[in-house]
């Protein structure tokens, strides 16, 4: 692999990133970015992919929204997924609360982003 | 008698362009406001987009819709800005005199200072009328799915089949994934996508769902619950090409075919409405030809960053505030016109001499093209794109120094070489 060409899913521009390797298919240049986290992610994607998940959970109540606070490896995802679903939560339920201290051994925490829907 | 009351603002609806709207209004030091949504919470639409993405220039963080979306339910409840739920507007005259219902007042009137519609919009259901073969269940429209999968935690089925690639069937298409379903291919009838670029990436790359650019849907299977679809390329004019048809078994059809505004208030109203945007026909202020009505929002033209609608809304609330003080306006009376390479702009008059920002998109994909504004032939604004597309909404600005050049009352938007 020479070369490879992603697009920018940090923000809704989209960008197009070029990213250049060695020989070695070490990162040698990244191009065509338009911000600093537009290149951390292309880095990122290159060497170790990383999504942030987001999901619903059950709650006594009813359902809640959550999201991964901050990402997780993406070969992870489903793993993430799982344990979310297999997880029954008794008590109130207030946006930000965390609801998963480390989600499938990702050292992540998995946080509510809703009320009981 | 029908009970009556007087409000200074109403504002229909209470999803982040009425919550923005209502926002930016008491923020300018008016307090006599009221929200009326016929849904059973605050938030619209953003309730059911679990999804991250939102508010990035807003906020400068990703966060998800319910996230967006409570951060104005509470500056709402902090400004104590008075709402009413499952309440449905059901009528709007041109005096500014609304009707509407709820359980607990009946049917009521409100005279208003000002109005601001913000009632959204609504999924297009016209994708599945135009298709073969029974009427099976397992055909829902993607936003409809979405409200089934996040907020009542159903899920509407095992194997899918997305037709229309605009971002909420892109979202709905990984959201199933998720869930466990096999999402078979998303079908796009024009030769690109209509859904932003990163969510093709994060969406269907990420899980390996093919894109099918030029192909729709031709015919549905199955009895009491579908059990396939027939789907084929289309030639240029985007006919099906009968001999690439094939059959894709699947229990659902999910149909992501564009959005409507809802406004059927605003015709009620009097309002005209552009052909293009189906939304109203406003200024810079975001004011209709009926004065007084204001419109923000997906309910003026289709936006995909919520973003945007926050920042149209609070347009719309100094435009109201500021006729509900008296302040007048019309110092300029200018029509923009587009080439139909630029589809629209919004607003689409200008009546004020000030820096204004017009939104616009373009009808098909373009590269290193300018952007030109035009008056009298003569070019008065000139902006180098590098990349449009359909699916995304841009902006120029015209400085009031060049809105003072303007002659006969009417400006063009095109696209040159
Ligand atoms: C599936 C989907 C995915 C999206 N993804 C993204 C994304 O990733 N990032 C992003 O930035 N944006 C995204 N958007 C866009 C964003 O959510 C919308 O642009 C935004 O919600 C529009 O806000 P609104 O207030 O105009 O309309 P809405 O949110 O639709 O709110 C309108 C409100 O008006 C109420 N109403 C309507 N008629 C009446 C009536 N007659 N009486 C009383 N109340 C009424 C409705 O109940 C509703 O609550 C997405 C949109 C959808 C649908």
């Amino acid at each position: 692999m020479k070369e490879r060409n992603l697009t920018c899913i940090v923000c809704p521009k989209g960008c197009q990133i070029k990213v250049l390797f060695d020989g070695e298919g070490k990162i040698k240049e990244v191009l065509g970015y338009t911000c600093k986290r537009g290149e951390e992610y292309a880095i990122t994607e290159c060497t170790h992919p990383r999504r942030t998940v987001t999901t619903t959970m059950k709650t006594a109540g009813g359902i809640v929204a959550v999201k991964t606070y901050g990402t997780v490896p993406k070969e992870d995802v489903f793993k993430v997924m799982d344990e979310i679903n297999r997880t029954r939560i008794t008590r109130d339920v207030k946006i930000g609360d965390v609801l998963i201290e480390d989600v499938a051994g990702t050292g992540v925490k998995v946080v509510a982003t809703s009320e009981v829907q | 008698m029908i009970k009556r009351i007087k409000k200074e603002l109403v504002i229909v609806g209470g999803g982040p362009a009425g919550m923005s709207a209502a926002v930016a209004a008491y923020e300018r030091g008016l307090r006599d406001i009221l929200i009326l949504e016929r849904d059973n919470a605050l938030g619209g639409i953003l309730r059911q987009c679990i999804h991250n993405g939102f508010g990035l220039h807003r906020f400068g963080e990703e966060l998800t819709g319910p996230e967006y979306a409570h951060r104005y339910i509470e500056k709402v409840l902090e400004y104590k800005i008075p709402y009413m739920l499952e309440t449905m507007v059901t009528g709007i005259d041109k005096n500014r005199i609304l009707t509407a219902q709820n359980c607990k007042e009946g049917i009521f009137e409100i005279e208003a200072g000002a109005i601001i519609l913000a009632m959204g919009c609504r999924e297009r259901p016209k994708g599945a009328l135009n298709i073969a073969g029974t009427r099976p269940s397992g055909v829902y429209t993607a936003g409809t799915a979405q409200k089934y999968v996040n907020m009542k935690g159903y899920m509407p089925g095992k194997r899918v089949v997305i037709l229309g690639s605009g971002d909420i069937g892109l979202i709905m298409a990984r959201r199933m994934t998720l869930e466990g379903a096999k999402v078979e291919c998303v079908c796009e009838l024009m030769p690109y996508s209509g859904g932003l670029a990163r969510n093709i990436e994060q969406c269907l790359n990420d899980f390996d769902i093919p894109l099918l650019l030029s192909h729709t849907v031709i015919e549905i299977h199955g009895k009491e619950r579908v059990t396939g679809v027939t789907i084929a390329k289309v030639d240029e004019n985007r006919r099906p090409i009968m001999d690439t048809a094939r059959f894709i078994e699947c229990d659902t059809l999910l149909l992501s075919c564009g959005l409507i505004p809802e406004n059927e208030l605003t015709r009620s109203a009097g309002i005209t409405i552009d052909r293009v945007t189906n939304g109203a026909v406003v200024d810079g202020s975001r004011e209709t030809d009926v004065k007084g009505i204001f419109a923000c929002g997906n309910v003026l033209h289709v936006h995909d960053l919520v973003d945007y609608v926050s920042e149209e809304a609070e347009i719309c609330a100094c435009g109201a505030v500021d006729f509900i003080r008296g302040q007048a306006k019309g110092e300029a009376d200018i029509n923009i016109r587009t080439d139909g390479k630029v589809r629209y702009t919004v607003p689409r008059k200008l009546t004020e001499i000030k820096d204004t920002t017009l939104y616009f998109r373009v009808s098909d994909i373009f590269r290193d093209v300018r952007l030109t504004v035009k008056s009298a032939d003569r070019v008065i604004l000139s902006k180098k794109k590098q990349k449009l597309a359909p699916g995304e909404m841009e902006t120029v600005t015209i400085s009031a120094d060049v809105i003072r050049e303007i002659k006969n009352g009417e400006i063009t938007v095109s696209l040159e070489a």
